[in-house]
Parts: C-alpha cells; sequence; structure tokens
C-alpha cells in the first residue's frame, strides 16, 4: 500500500519528529518504496505459523527482590539539559 | 445481586441507569522496582529512588523482580482467577516527559492472569458478584509536578517502574456505592494477602473509572474513563458528576465522545484530558528486551498454599465457629488485625461478649486515639481474661469497665487489678444479708412503697451496690431483696 | 623496535607477556598511528590517550607482577554504540552528542577485566543503522582499501565501519562492533578483516545503545581468525543484567583454531545464489568450497527457500523496535534539546535535529508498521515469516554442520554511491541477515579479491552457540587462502 502525505504527517506527529511539510511528499516516495519492497511478504504462505519474537529459547529470567540501586539522584541527573532541586525540568506540560 | 433497590438517575426524558466499571492499580508491596533493583519507599527525595534503567538511559535494560510476579499470581488465585502459565510483556508507546523510555512495559494480549470474580459486600449484608476480566504487571509512571514553576513541570520519577497490578472489572457495577464498595472489597483482599498495602492517600492503590449510561435495559452506551481517582469518597463523587454530565448531553441530542477525562477533586468535576487525547495510538508489541514469562506450575501450586484465609471465607467462619452476626463479622473482618486480635482473645471465652469488648470499648478507644489493632496497648490475652472474670462471677459487666479502664491505662492483667483494687463481687449472703438489713432499718417508708410498687425494688439495689461499693452480686441483691419484701 | 601496530592481537599479547616491549609502548605505538591516519580515514570519533596510557600502565604492573589477564596490554578500539563510562557515548548521533554514561557496558567492563586497554571511540552509522558508515553525524568513515589505480574513497561497509577500518589500517589490534543485520560481517568483508557475529545471547547486551533489540549482537572485529577467537572469549559470558543473554559457559574460542575439519559437512545454499550476483562473488565463493573439500569436509547442497524474505522482514522488525528504542531520546533527561513553544515542538525539533535523515526514515517505517491496523499485515506477518527462515536452518542443520556464503554482494563500493536509494543500500545485508533473525552465529573472513584488488569475504554461518566450529573451520580456510594483504598506505 503506497503512503501518503497525509500518512506520513500523521505517522511523524506519532514519532514526534517535526517534519516540513515539503518534505512529506518526497518522503511518501521514499516509504512507499521501502513498503512495497516489505510486501514481498505477501507471497509467503505463514498460515499457523507462530509468530518468532526472539531468537533466544529460554524462558525470562527472573531477580530477586532486593534494593541495590538508586541512592544517586546526581548521577541520574548529570546528562540533563536542565535541572532543579533533583527533579529534571521540561516543558510546560499542559493536562 | 444485590437486593437494594436500582439505582437510577431521573433526567428530563426519565430514568437513567449508569454502568460502571473499574480498572484498579494496586501498587505491589515489593522492596524493589518491577525491573530495576531500585527503592519503592514512600516520601524519598526527588528522584533518588532511580536507576539508570528507570530513567531510560542507554543500553540499559529491565530484569523482572520474581516477588512482583509472585504477588500477581497470588493476587489473582485470590480472584479465583484464571492464572496463566505463559504471559508477554508488551510495550505500550507514547511521549510524556514521566515516561523516560518513551513506552511503558505492560501485558497486552498475553496478562499473567485471567477471568476471576470478586463477591463484594456493602455495610448492611447485601453482597453482588463483579466479574474479572484480567490482571496484568506493569510500570508505573514518574511524577510530573506543575506548580513548581509557572513556565515548567518538575519530572520525578521515583515511581517511574514500580510494579503495578492492573486489574480489570467487567462492566457490572451500576451505582456509586457499588463501585466504592468493589475497591473497597478489592482493597481488603490485596490487603489481607499483603500483595499490595492499598493505600488510597499514597496513590498506591488508585482506581480509572469507566462510566456509561443508558436507559434502563437498553445497549450499552458510549463510556468515558476517569483516570487516577485515588478514593472512595471521590470515585463517587467523580461517577455521580460524569454519569449527571453525560445525560445531560445526551438528551441535549449530542453524542458521547469516548475520551479519557480527568477528576478535579476541588471542583468536584470531570473534564476532558486534552494533552492524552491527541493522536491514540499505543503500538502495542512484545517486548524485545523480554522474554515469555513462563510460570513453573509447581511453584503456582507453592503459592496456592501459602495462601492466607481470604476476607471472604473469614467471614463465613467467623459467623459459623462464633454465632457472630453478619455485620459484627464484616466489621471483625474489615481488618485483619482486629480479627486476629479477637480470634486470640476469644480462645476458650464467650465469644460473643469478646466481640461486644473488642468492638465497642476498645475498638472506641483505639479509634478515639488513632490507634492500629497491630498496636493494641491491651492484649488479646488480657481482653479474653477479662471476659472471663465476667462470665465466672468474679466481676460485674460494670466493674468490669473499671478493670478495663485500668488495663487501658497500662495497670496490667485484669486478675491482678481485680485483686489489687478489691473489686471481686460479692456473693456472700451473709454479709449482703447484713447490709440489706441496714438498709431496710434505716428506710422504712421505702419497705412500705415498693412492697407496694415492686418496681421500686431497684433503689434498694442501688443503695446495697453503694453500700458495697459496687462489689455486690446484682442477682444476689435481687434474691434476698425479693425474699426480705416479700415479692 | 619494529613497528608495534604490524602486529596481530597474538603476537602484540605474546610478545607483552615476554616482555619484548610494553603496554605503554604499544599504546603509543597505536595512537601515534591514529593521529597520522585519522585526519583521512576518519575511523575515530576520538580517542582516548590518558585513559590509553593510564591503562597501559596498569598492564604493564600487571606483566611486571605476574598476574596478566587474556588479553593484558592489547590496545584495542571500542565501537561508538559501546557505553563506556565517563567517555561520550554518542552512537555517532547528534542527539546524543556529548553523552557520558556513568556507566560501562558489560563487553567492555569485560575487557577491560581481562586487560584490554582503550584507544578511543570507533566510527559507526548512526545508530548503526546503515550499510556504509556514511549516516554517521561525525562524517564517513573512509576505506583503508583503494582500487587499484585508484584514489577514489570507498566505503568501509557500516555499520562497524570505524571498527573494520581501523583494523585494517593497524590504528588497533582488534575492535568491537555490533551486528544487527550484517554490520560485522560486511565492513570484515569490505576491509579485508576477520568478523563474527555470534550466537545471539553469547554477548551481553547491557550498556550497548539499542538498535533492534531481538537482533542486536556485540562481536569482535580482528586481523586474523585467532584474534577475533580470543576477543570473542573476553567479550562473551551470561550476564544477569540481561534477560536475554544466554547462561552458558564461554569456551576457549582460540582453541577451536587450527583443528581439523576433517568430515565435517557444509552446506552450500543454492538460495543464496541471487539473480545478479557478479562472477567474482561467485568464484569466490567456489574457491571456498574447493579449500574444505581440501581439507576433508563433505560439501552438501541445501535449501534456505525463504531467504528472499528475509531482508523485507528484516526492514519491518528492525525499524519497529528501532522505533521504541529511540522513543528515549526526547530531549528531557539526556542528550539533545531543541527549544519550541510547547511540549510536543520540544520533542519534534529534538529529534528533528538530533536523529539524521536515514535513522528518522527508519523511525518513521517503523511507527507505520506497528501502527493501529498494520500490526497485523507488516509486523506481525514478518515475525512469521521469521519463524519460517529460522525453521529453514533448523532443517539444514539437521544435515550440515556449517554453511558456507558469501558474506557481501560485492567488495566496497565508492561514498556516495548509493545514498540515494534506501533499498539498494539495503541490499548489502542480504547474505546476512538471516542469521540475525534466526540468532546463528555467523563469521566473515577475507578470502580473496576483486578484480580490482579489493577484498572479498566469505560468510560462515554455524548451529546455536556452535561458534568453535566456525572458528576451525575459518583457520582451515584462512590457511588454504593465505591471504594477507594490507591495504597500501596512501593516507
Ligand atoms: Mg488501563
Ligand atoms: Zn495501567
Amino acid at each position: 500500500m503506497a503512503i501518503d502525505a497525509a500518512t506520513v504527517r500523521r505517522v511523524a506527529k506519532l514519532a514526534r519528529i517535526a517534519e516540513p511539510e515539503e518534505r512529506l511528499e518526497p518522503l511518501a516516495r521514499e516509504l512507499s518504496a521501502i513498503i512495497s519492497f516489505i510486501e514481498q511478504l505477501d507471497e509467503v504462505n505463514t498460515d499457523g505459523v507462530e509468530p518468532m519474537t526472539s531468537a533466544v529459547h529460554v524462558t525470562l529470567p527472573m531477580r530477586e527482590d532486593v534494593v541495590a540501586d538508586g541512592g544517586d539522584a546526581e548521577r541520574v541527573l548529570l546528562n540533563a539539559p536542565k535541572s532543579d532541586q533533583g527533579f529534571f525540568v521540561v516543558p510546560k506540560v499542559v493536562e | 445481586m444485590s437486593e437494594r433497590p436500582p439505582y437510577r438517575i431521573q433526567g428530563r426524558t426519565g430514568e437513567w441507569e449508569v454502568v460502571l466499571g473499574l480498572e484498579v492499580h494496586a501498587q505491589v508491596a515489593s522492596k524493589a522496582k518491577l525491573f530495576s533493583a531500585a527503592g519503592t519507599g514512600f516520601g524519598a527525595a526527588p528522584n533518588d529512588h532511580v536507576s539508570l534503567v528507570d530513567a531510560g538511559f542507554p543500553g540499559m535494560l529491565p530484569v523482572i523482580n520474581r516477588f512482583c510476579v509472585e504477588q500477581a499470581v497470588k493476587t489473582g488465585l485470590g480472584l479465583k482467577a484464571k492464572i496463566n502459565h505463559r504471559s508477554i510483556f508488551d510495550r505500550k508507546n507514547y511521549f510524556y516527559p514521566d515516561l523516560p523510555q518513551g513506552y511503558q512495559i505492560s501485558q497486552f494480549k498475553d496478562p499473567i492472569v485471567g477471568e476471576g470474580e470478586l463477591i463484594v459486600h456493602h455495610d448492611d449484608g447485601t453482597s453482588f458478584t463483579v466479574g474479572i476480566e484480567r490482571l496484568h504487571l506493569e510500570q508505573d509512571a514518574g511524577k510530573s509536578i506543575h506548580d513548581m514553576d509557572p513556565n515548567a513541570t518538575y519530572v520525578d520519577l521515583n515511581r517511574s517502574g514500580v510494579a503495578l497490578m492492573e486489574i480489570v472489572s467487567r462492566p457490572d457495577m451500576r451505582s456509586p456505592d457499588e463501585a466504592a464498595a468493589y475497591v473497597k472489597t478489592l482493597r481488603q483482599l490485596v490487603r489481607y494477602m499483603g500483595t499490595c498495602d492499598g493505600d488510597m492517600e499514597k496513590g498506591n492503590l488508585r482506581a480509572d473509572v469507566n462510566v456509561s449510561v443508558r436507559k434502563p435495559g437498553a445497549e450499552l452506551g458510549t463510556r468515558c474513563e476517569i483516570k487516577n481517582v485515588n478514593s472512595l469518597r471521590f470515585i463517587q463523587q467523580a461517577i455521580v458528576y460524569e454519569a449527571h454530565r453525560q445525560i445531560e448531553v445526551i438528551e441535549d441530542g449530542g453524542k458521547i465522545v469516548q475520551e479519557t477525562r480527568l477528576f478535579d477533586a476541588g471542583k468536584g468535576e470531570t473534564r476532558s484530558m486534552r494533552s492524552k487525547e491527541e493522536a491514540h495510538d499505543y503500538r502495542y508489541f512484545p517486548d524485545p528486551d523480554l522474554l515469555p514469562l513462563v510460570l513453573d506450575p509447581v511453584w503456582v501450586k507453592q503459592i496456592q498454599a501459602t495462601l492466607p484465609e481470604l476476607p471472604e471465607q473469614k467471614l463465613a467462619r467467623m459467623q459459623s465457629q462464633y454465632g457472630l452476626s453478619a455485620y459484627d463479622a464484616a466489621v471483625l473482618v474489615g481488618d485483619v488485625a482486629r480479627a486476629d486480635f479477637f480470634e486470640e482473645a476469644a480462645k476458650g471465652r464467650d465469644a460473643k461478649l469478646v466481640a461486644n469488648w473488642v468492638l465497642n470499648d476498645l475498638s472506641g478507644k483505639m479509634g478515639a486515639d488513632g490507634l492500629e489493632f497491630e498496636a493494641s496497648p491491651v492484649s488479646a490475652a488480657d481482653i479474653g481474661a477479662l471476659v472471663g472474670l465476667i462470665t465466672d462471677g468474679t466481676i460485674s459487666g460494670k466493674i468490669a469497665r473499671e478493670v478495663f479502664e485500668r488495663m487501658w491505662a497500662g495497670e496490667g492483667a485484669p486478675a491482678a487489678i481485680v485483686e489489687k483494687h478489691g473489686l471481686v463481687q460479692v456473693t456472700d449472703t451473709g454479709a449482703l444479708e447484713a447490709a440489706i438489713d441496714e438498709i431496710m432499718a434505716a428506710n422504712p417508708d421505702k419497705v412500705e412503697s415498693a412492697k407496694e410498687k415492686p418496681q421500686a425494688i431497684g433503689w434498694f439495689v442501688g443503695q446495697v451496690m453503694k453500700a458495697t461499693g459496687g462489689k455486690a452480686n446484682p442477682g444476689a441483691v435481687n434474691q434476698i431483696l425479693k425474699a426480705k419484701l416479700g415479692l | 623496535m619494529s613497528d608495534l601496530t604490524k602486529l596481530t592481537l597474538k603476537g602484540a599479547i605474546d610478545g607483552l607477556k615476554a616482555k619484548s616491549f610494553s603496554a605503554v609502548e604499544v599504546a603509543k605505538a597505536h595512537l601515534d598511528a591514529i593521529a597520522a591516519a585519522n585526519p583521512a580515514i576518519n575511523a575515530y570519533i576520538q580517542t582516548t590517550p590518558d585513559q590509553a596510557l593510564a591503562m597501559a600502565k596498569a598492564s604493564d604492573e600487571r606483566i611486571a607482577k605476574g598476574e596478566a589477564g587474556p588479553l593484558e596490554g592489547a590496545a584495542i578500539g571500542i565501537k561508538d554504540l559501546f557505553c563506556t563510562k565517563g567517555v561520550q557515548s554518542a552512537a555517532a548521533s547528534n542527539i546524543l552528542r556529548g553523552f557520558k554514561p556513568p556507566y560501562e557496558s558489560t563487553v567492555t567492563s569485560q575487557l577491560w577485566r581481562d586487560g584490554a586497554v582503550m584507544l578511543g571511540k570507533l566510527n559507526m552509522d548512526e545508530f548503526a543503522m546503515g550499510s556504509s558508515n556514511e549516516s554517521s553525524a561525525f562524517g564517513p568513515v573512509v576505506n583503508p582499501w583503494r582500487a587499484k589505480d585508484s584514489s577514489q574513497n570507498l566505503t568501509p561497509g557500516g555499520s562497524s565501519g570505524g571498527s573494520a577500518a581501523a583494523v585494517a589500517a593497524d590504528l588497533c589490534l582488534a575492535a568491537t562492533a555490533t551486528d544487527t543485520g550484517g554490520s560485522i560481517r560486511q565492513p570484515a568483508a569490505f576491509t579485508g578483516t576477520v568478523g563474527i557475529k555470534p550466537t545471539y545471547g553469547r554477548c551481553s547486551r547491557f550498556g550497548i545503545v539499542a538498535f533492534a533489540s531481538s537482533l542486536d549482537q556485540a562481536g569482535p572485529i580482528g586481523k586474523t581468525v585467532e584474534d577475533t577467537a580470543l576477543m570473542l572469549r573476553s567479550m562473551s559470558g551470561h550476564d544477569p543484567k540481561d534477560s536475554t543473554s544466554l547462561p552458558v559457559e564461554v569456551p576457549d574460542f582460540a582453541a577451536f583454531v587450527g583443528k581439523s575439519v576433517k568430515g565435517l559437512k557444509i552446506g552450500v545454499p543454492g538460495d543464496y545464489r541471487i539473480e545478479g550476483m557478479p562472477e567474482e562473488i561467485a568464484r569466490l565463493w567456489d574457491q571456498g568450497i574447493e579449500w574444505l573439500k581440501a581439507a576433508g569436509c563433505e560439501i552438501k547442497s541445501i535449501r534456505l527457500p525463504h531467504t528472499k524474505y528475509a531482508l523485507p522482514a528484516y526492514y519491518i522488525i528492525a525499524p519497529a523496535e528501532a522505533s521504541s528504542n529511540l522513543a528515549r531520546y526526547d530531549g528531557m533527561r539526556f542528550g539533545l534539546r531543541e527549544e519550541g513553544g510547547n511540549l510536543t515542538e520540544v520533542y519534534e525539533n529534538t529529534r528533528a535535529k538530533g536523529f539524521g535523515p536515514e535513522v528518522k526514515r527508519r523511525i518513521l517505517i517503523g511507527t507505520y508498521v506497528l501502527s493501529a491496523g498494520y500490526y497485523d499485515a507488516y509486523y506481525l506477518k514478518a515475525l512469521k515469516v521469521r519463524r519460517r527462515i529460522a525453521d529453514d536452518f533448523e532443517a539444514a542443520f539437521k544435515e550440515v554442520d556449517a554453511i558456507l556464503t558469501p558474506t557481501a554482494p560485492s567488495a566496497a563500493f565508492p561514498l556516495g554511491q548509493r545514498n540515494d536509494d534506501p533499498i539498494a543500500m539495503y541490499l548489502n545485508d542480504v547474505f546476512t541477515v538471516t542469521t540475525n533473525l534466526a540468532g546463528l552465529p555467523g563469521l566473515s573472513l577475507p578470502a580473496g579479491t576483486s578484480q580490482t584488488g579489493l577484498p572479498l569475504g566469505l560468510q560462515l554461518i554455524g548451529k546455536p552457540l556452535d561458534e568453535g566450529t566456525l572458528f576451525s573451520l575459518a583457520g582451515a580456510m584462512e590457511q588454504a587462502a593465505g591471504v594477507s594483504a594490507k591495504p597500501a598506505k596512501w593516507w
């Protein structure tokens, strides 16, 4: 299925990437080419095939309920573009 | 189902029925987070209980906490639900400053717990059943603080990654009362099992309420979800407001738009959450950092074997074993510590009398001092002993009150108090006869009137009690008086 | 003293142990070589000379005390995708420019544990997305190899182009790399080096910037088969911090090099003989078959019928996972933040400015294939095809011990040549991506040269956790090929 500019706009919004209006058409063409490449998969019969989410055949390992991390807010905030009084400071959120 | 009258809202076009389903988020009572080893304690300095996993740093990976899995299974068993031996963790993708990874790890298609049910009790003893659709494990988000700076939001990630059990009910509730009773019962259940502390004030148990309205018997209406309501009172207020709002919209010819709404406790209103509305597409997919969670059936059996007696079972047993009323049993079961206290005190005693003392005198004192039963200054054994002294006639109920006051004040065991203050009931007829003779001799007029009006005997009983410092056995006094007055 | 940068990793370790030279001398020789070469080759995003010399000095002390680790004093380069404590780890992206993690990846910490010395951070495609190293925010890497009688700059391949180029140009003894669809093996093939992507779960992913979690694996690039075996041993091992890390023992991989391969059954999949395969690649493949036959292997023709669907499946699964993995680069807690009129604009501007075009393209594709209404048609379908590809291998490995294929469909191509056509670029991974989908180990070794004198590689694919057999086979082929050519120094 071909991707149009409106779809690119919607997907870019979902992905939180600003794409200028004039980029939408070229992107739609690029993405459509990739999608039609991907659509070769339609040729494969996958009836009754279990989807494969991981190449690992073991089950999920579990850890014990022990506190062994945290306690270092400074380390957490070290790379923050902006912080104050131990908090991350981010643009105003309107709820 | 409830035998109570159905809850109806009167609109301009007739009566409306409210249909309610709840999604309760219960914080797992674990020490560490669901996928990181940072702590979960309340009230820490901002970003103190945060690992780099919780903050979504590059290359950080989740590893699941076994205890959290166990608590989810336990809670599922308490809800008589199907335990799914294979479940999947999915990513729910959306952008929000308090969601550091840009996704929440949750369970979407294959939750750890499937269908179950919860029998909900009203205070008056009536009950109804709510279907449980599922219970899944997921991460909590951090906290956004909007009032520290007019131009910025402050983010604290201490809650980020804390384990939550999301318990989703069927739309089986039909009144604000039922919704509140459901949350109360569910809260009691998780507290019984120790899987969640149920502290609603701290947000450790909170509810998303799905509200729709319809004409009684009609098709289900479109629902709105009110997010994160954190008290029983607010749940009820939010439902009442939202139901009326929806009825008004429909009666004005409008349509309900399915949306997420916020309850403003200050204004008692719900309002649309615009920020969470735009572009609702969570793009769930299995988290490739995690593998399927497979539960060993032997482990599930072990968990089952360690389940405590659940409120439902305890309620039935309290009534059959101790002959308590449904109401008394319910009040006791409402607080595990109180129920345990009662059972300890009732060992070998008159259980109903013990229940009276625990529910009235002791609960009254505790309530006034804001104490929990875990911290009762009077031991269960002493309450039992006190009741023992009453039933074997050593002291009267009246004296018992005095003894209890002294026990509360820390004077020690009841027998010792009775001994020390000479509070033993006088049943020695010789001593009582002497006292009665003296009083009759001093009050010939009263004797006369008592002979005509037998109810005046009470005056004599009072006098005897006074003379004996309240230690006279009222039964014995009555008997002697009746004989002497020829009644 | 001869040029210490010309040593193999094994030669350097032995020389250090024999005290023929010091670790400080080895580090200095490499730092000097990098200083001279990097302006032309751009293999390193940054060097860490102070750290290198301090680590080398500590190595010399341990060697003096007789406490040398298995890689003691070995000067190596680290792909920028690995988080290294206190040292910029940017994944070659503007969105992480200046990001200094307060932690160390498990793989690198194991290398330091074993005595290795860090020279610096190696260039790569941004977030490991690319096959030519041109998507790096720090500029493309230039292949030390040039075609005969040409001064045209060629790609070293990608995404581990910096790692491969640095090894080929003697700018480190060995390097770490990562491979999501071929990012170790294709650059190894393009630069005449050896690279192995081990079994998924062999190396911990903890502390490695994630591209596509279910496909990403770390591995080494080295000058010889034995060198990569030595590196892989230190890089491997179970890590409780990675839920997909396999709880298995780490064999002494180097002990497999030189072992007889007589009697091993080698599968040759006809399905890899794709349309338009250059004659020189086909001939190289045949040559490889002959070498293995001569070494006593039995060659069997096998079918891997879903091979042609591996790339399309990959270009759904990898972008889908990436679109989610890269959501954390939002300007809130670390990395770049661009201003904007409101929160959404800050997100959008930050990510628009911080990510390059290829990364954005993949995020958009990934977001699209996961979005409402498309999940089943694309993502779920791809997961099912992935299963069929894995099943193909499982069936094949009932009959053979390893599989031989070409590594890449061409030799290194000129920089800038395939930038306009993403799909042409993606086709670089056509032979390598299958093992990522199936989680199998794949090794590329130099096996010959193209008509224009550029290195070409062959790939060996093994059973899960059977890297040992690959090292034995690669050792035998390395001997037979006798490839020891190095790029002529033009920089
Ligand atoms: Mg929900
Ligand atoms: Zn939830």
